[in-house]
């Protein structure tokens, strides 16, 4: 199993998103600036402050040249994951429906929260309890999607950091190969800084790509 | 040019006569515009240290883990395993008054540039902040915006903020206080210093545009009349852009790693001069740099403006001419700009060109050497003499409540969620689960950090207040089980020439100094800020201190709170307190001194005993007193207790006593864990749920 | 020519940053204030203004999210 984590200028959570896929299969650093996955079973986009967020997050990043052979991979079916500012990037580049807007507090929130899985049926989901532990850490997370969406994580009662609607914490496109949440699985991958539940999401895809069959 | 002419100049640029006399000496002639610039600078307070210099002689900087001392662009300690650990805190107070979102984001800027310019990758950030009291709007203002710059800064350069101290006092209301500290670790080998070397090697300068930022008072020098409609050519606010610097923090990195750069400086305070003069200086060689070579963002600078600009994100590395080329690739990687702008000679001069002309020219020695020093006249200000006030004991719950909910005592919560802590993995500690905050190494041991003051009880007595404030730190160290290795001082005081603040500097400086050599604990580092005052008077006397030590394993770090239901709890180390200088009171009096002898044992008892596992929590009596102390211990775990003790509940002693709880802790038992809520027997009985709810609601604004 | 991008976010969607103003200004004295929005600029010298409709479109504005208006 093989993860591949995208470095954009200004990113800074892909070396942490790096060690967490490396905990659960071999993980190496695609440049933004490339057009080569490198053969990788799955694609991180990472969290962080990529083109310092300027203009809108997620704006410019999308738009880097690796951006291209990831939504050509992603039309292939492979595995896209999108962390926080990773999820900003794949809603704009229309990766994923809906878009991520400031937070109601207009504040940066950092904290641990509580995420209900509302579907465990998913490639990102299979291997994951029915509620996670797991930090956030942003500015502009509250989710907006004027259609209907395919939820796969919500904040538990009481647990909204941002004013997202319903809740909405990750979604997934509909084939159920791009997954777009803001809270950060690798940062919740060892119980001594805090929860090992991120883990499992990255397990989940482990899971799958060692169960497809190769075409 | 005219001496009349020459002699306004120099007063508008803050120089005295006595000093411009000594240029005049030093130089046997005038200097020009560029040279008058560079000197006005150089020669200044923020720069020369003029009236502390002296003083700083006195405080301890050597220790068997030193590897770099007060000088360079940050101390370093060793830590073991090949690791050694790059700190330092610093001030932005007032540029924060001016504008406190940038103000305190290009203060933690500055403070990250000063970590990786001696080749170590940040890792952690702390702050301490100071204001006026809540009721008012300003500082409610000065707090929200501060903070938000903090994290803008911080959070977007992926360094997390995990830990800080906040204090709201009327002292504060005029003068803020912006303290930014931050540390970061390299392997050994990637360590280096700024001195210049190599006469011919290339000086390059690397990060952003340079810009009119910070000129203002030199602007007095412009030969082009400056109108009412250019005052935006004369920014006097800078502006951190922390994307740019998350570049340039990752190239630099990477030259290190290739082992391409001979030294490296960052351009702070006085810009382009200071560094070059620094470098020149440390190496004992000359540098020429040619201004016309200088990527600028305005058209039009003069050579004396490029000089002083004090534009962020940037730094000035010296490289051997042949390995230009592979500095410059891999500064395009990082889509950080590169120019070489001048070169190493030995000419013991930094000499200023503009292309062909040579438009400045002055040695080294009279930029960073010949500056004068000034001897302190301190006149001790009589004690205020008489017994702390006593209290009576009706309603001891309704006063630890009200403590519990006021400002300087409440949850920093609304605050430190603003900030991201756990970027880079290693944050074993967060702000509310310790004392200090705790990130893990590679190797399973692991680095602890803690920044500490006390302004009021040093006002009531300098050196008693500002020994405590070095205790305090190693105490919130030894709570987490680390040994401290070193420390760093930032010393906030109101206008040195006055013989009370003279007097107050004088002792602070020797109360750290006693307290740092009974600990065994170098400074290797830190900050001078004066002139904190207003016409209401000063501030009070407020040194900083930012300690950072070592635990062997991290999974064993101590924790804040109690943890379960049968622990004995105990109080650890020789508790006198006083209701002076206390949160409660706020009464100005003598403080009673700590026993250093008596401060270490405590301190190493508890340090062993979270090491060893025997105790299950360590939290030091501080703000607040013995009440606050347990009250904390209770919500942190989540659990309640039940304590015998007559003796005083809200007078302080910091930095000497501890709250522990464990099976057969050390110290005198005083109490039980367990239950929801927190009993002292006969005096007072809470709920955790009106102590939560009361500690929780306090810091409110925006 | 030098062009300039208004951007406001799109009516229906909660404005926080544009009522935390609606609140502040009445706070100051003002009256009669509503409906208050808050948006971004992005000035430009371009060479061909025609081109501007598809910069809004693709990357200085979120049609999703935001409407934009070319001010000349």
């Amino acid at each position: 199993m093989r993860f591949g984590v995208i470095r954009f200028p200004g990113s800074c959570d892909e070396t942490d998103a790096l060690d967490a896929a490396a905990r659960v299969g071999e993980a190496v650093i695609l440049c933004h600036a490339d057009r080569d996955l490198q053969g990788v079973d799955a694609v991180v986009v990472p969290g962080g402050f990529s083109y310092g967020d300027y203009l809108r997050a997620g704006a410019i990043a999308r738009f880097a040249p690796v951006m291209d052979e990831v939504a050509d991979f992603a039309r292939a079916g492979g595995l896209v994951l999108g962390i926080c500012n990773g999820f900003q990037v794949l809603c704009e580049a229309g990766l994923l429906p809906g878009a991520l807007l400031p937070n109601a507090s207009l504040k940066f929130v950092c904290r641990q929260v509580s995420l209900d899985v509302v579907d465990a049926d998913t490639r990102f989901t299979r291997e994951c309890p029915p509620t996670l532990s797991i930090p956030v850490k942003h500015t502009t997370g509250r989710y907006y999607a004027p259609e209907p969406v395919n939820v796969l994580l919500r904040y538990a009662p009481a647990q909204n950091p941002n004013g997202s609607q319903d809740d909405i914490a990750g979604v997934c496109n509909g084939e159920g190969n791009v997954f777009g949440l803001m809270p950060h699985p690798e940062h919740a991958v060892d119980p001594l800084t805090g929860s090992a539940d991120g883990l499992k999401i990255f397990e989940s895809m482990r899971a799958h790509v060692e169960h497809s069959v190769v075409v | 040019m005219s001496s009349t002419a020459s002699l306004s100049r120099h007063r508008a640029l803050g120089l005295t006569d006595y000093e411009y006399e000594l240029i005049l000496e030093s130089l046997a002639r005038e200097p020009n515009d560029v040279e008058l610039a560079m000197l006005s600078l150089m020669w200044s307070e923020h720069c020369a240290y003029k009236h502390s210099r002296r003083l700083l002689g006195r405080l301890p900087t050597k220790g068997p883990h030193v590897l770099l001392g007060p000088g360079e662009n940050s101390g370093v300690v060793d830590v073991g395993g090949g690791v050694a650990v790059a700190f330092k805190v610093e001030s932005h107070n007032h540029p924060s008054a001016v504008e406190p979102f940038q103000g305190a984001a290009t203060g933690v800027g500055g403070i990250v540039r000063d970590i990786f310019a001696v080749g170590a990758r940040p890792i952690a950030v702390l702050d301490s902040l100071r204001f006026g009291e809540l009721s008012s709007e300003r500082s409610r203002y000065l707090l929200e915006r501060a903070v938000a710059g903090i994290g803008h800064y911080g959070n977007s350069i992926g360094v997390p903020t995990v830990g800080g101290e906040l204090y709201f006092e009327p002292s504060y209301e005029q003068n803020c206080l912006i303290n930014a500290m931050c540390l970061g670790i390299a392997p050994h080998e990637r360590l280096i210093r700024s001195a210049a070397a190599g006469v011919g090697n290339a000086v390059v300068l690397l990060g952003a545009l340079t810009g009119r930022d910070g000129i203002g008072g030199a602007s007095v020098l412009a030969s082009a009349e400056l109108g009412e409609g250019d005052s935006d050519k004369r920014p006097s606010v800078q502006i951190g852009d922390p994307f740019a610097e998350k570049k340039l923090m990752e190239c630099c990195l990477e030259l290190l790693d290739r082992g391409l750069l001979v030294s490296l400086q960052d351009l702070g305070a006085a810009g382009l001069t200071s560094s070059a003069s620094e470098m020149a200086s440390k190496g004992n060689v000359g540098l020429d740099i040619d201004v016309s070579k200088v990527p600028l963002r305005e058209p039009g600078m003069e050579p004396f403006e490029i000089m002083i600009s004090e534009s962020q994100e940037r730094m000035l590395c010296v490289i051997e001419p042949g390995r230009l080329d592979e500095v410059v690739e891999v500064c395009e990687k990082w889509e950080t700009l590169s120019t070489a702008i001048g070169e190493v000679t030995e000419s013991g001069r930094v000499r200023v060109l503009d292309g062909d002309d040579l438009v400045g020219d002055l040695p080294v020695e009279v930029l960073v050497d010949a500056c004068p020093t000034y001897e302190l006249r301190p006149t001790p200000v009589a004690p205020v003499s008489g017994a702390a006030p006593s209290l009576d004991e009706t309603d001891a719950a309704g006063r630890l409540l009200e403590l519990l909910a006021s400002p300087n005592l409440c949850s920093r919560a609304p605050v430190f969620e603003q900030y991201d802590w756990i970027v880079q993995s290693r944050t074993v500690r967060r702000p509310d689960q310790a004392d200090a905050a705790v990130l893990q190494l590679p190797d399973g041991s692991a680095i602890a950090v803690s920044i500490d003051g006390n302004g009021r009880r040093v006002g009531c007595d300098p050196r008693v207040g500002a020994a405590e404030a070095v205790y305090e730190c190693a105490a919130n160290l030894a709570c987490v089980g680390a040994e401290p290795l070193g420390a760093t001082n930032c010393l906030n005081f109101g206008n040195p020439e006055k013989p009370n603040v003279a007097w107050q500097l004088t002792e602070a400086v020797q109360g750290i100094a006693e307290a740092c050599e009974a600990l065994g604990v170098p400074i290797v580092g830190g900050n001078v800020s004066l002139y904190n005052e207003s016409p209401d008077g000063p501030i009070c006397p407020t040194p900083v201190i930012g300690m950072v030590g070592k635990l062997p394993d991290a999974s064993k770090a101590g924790r804040l709170g109690f943890a379960d239901e049968g622990d004995a709890i105990a109080l650890v180390g020789d508790f006198e307190p006083s209701l002076n200088g206390s949160e409660l009171t706020k009464s100005v009096g003598p403080l009673p001194p700590a026993d250093a002898n008596a401060v270490r044992d405590a301190q190493e008892a508890v340090r062993c005993g979270i090491r060893s596992g025997a105790l299950k929590n360590a939290h030091d009596v501080s703000d607040g007193g013995l009440a606050v102390a347990i009250a904390e211990c209770c919500l942190a775990g989540g659990i309640g207790g039940t304590v015998e003790w007559s003796g005083d509940l809200f007078g302080e002693a910091p930095g000497r006593a501890f709250i522990v709880s464990g099976q057969a802790p050390p110290g005198q038992v005083i109490g039980r864990v367990g239950g929801d809520s927190l009993e002292i027997a006969g005096r007072l009985k809470l709920s955790l749920s009106d102590l939560a709810s009361a500690r929780d609601g306090g810091l409110r604004y925006a | 020519m030098r062009a300039r991008v208004l951007i406001r976010p799109k009516q229906g969607i909660l404005d926080p940053q544009g009522q935390v103003v609606e609140r502040a200004l009445p706070a100051l004295g003002f009256k009669g204030v509503r409906n208050v929005h808050v948006g971004r600029l992005i000035e430009l010298d371009v060479d061909d203004p025609g081109q501007l409709p598809e910069m809004c479109e693709r990357l200085l504005a979120n049609p999703l999210i935001e409407d934009y208006e070319i001010v000349e």
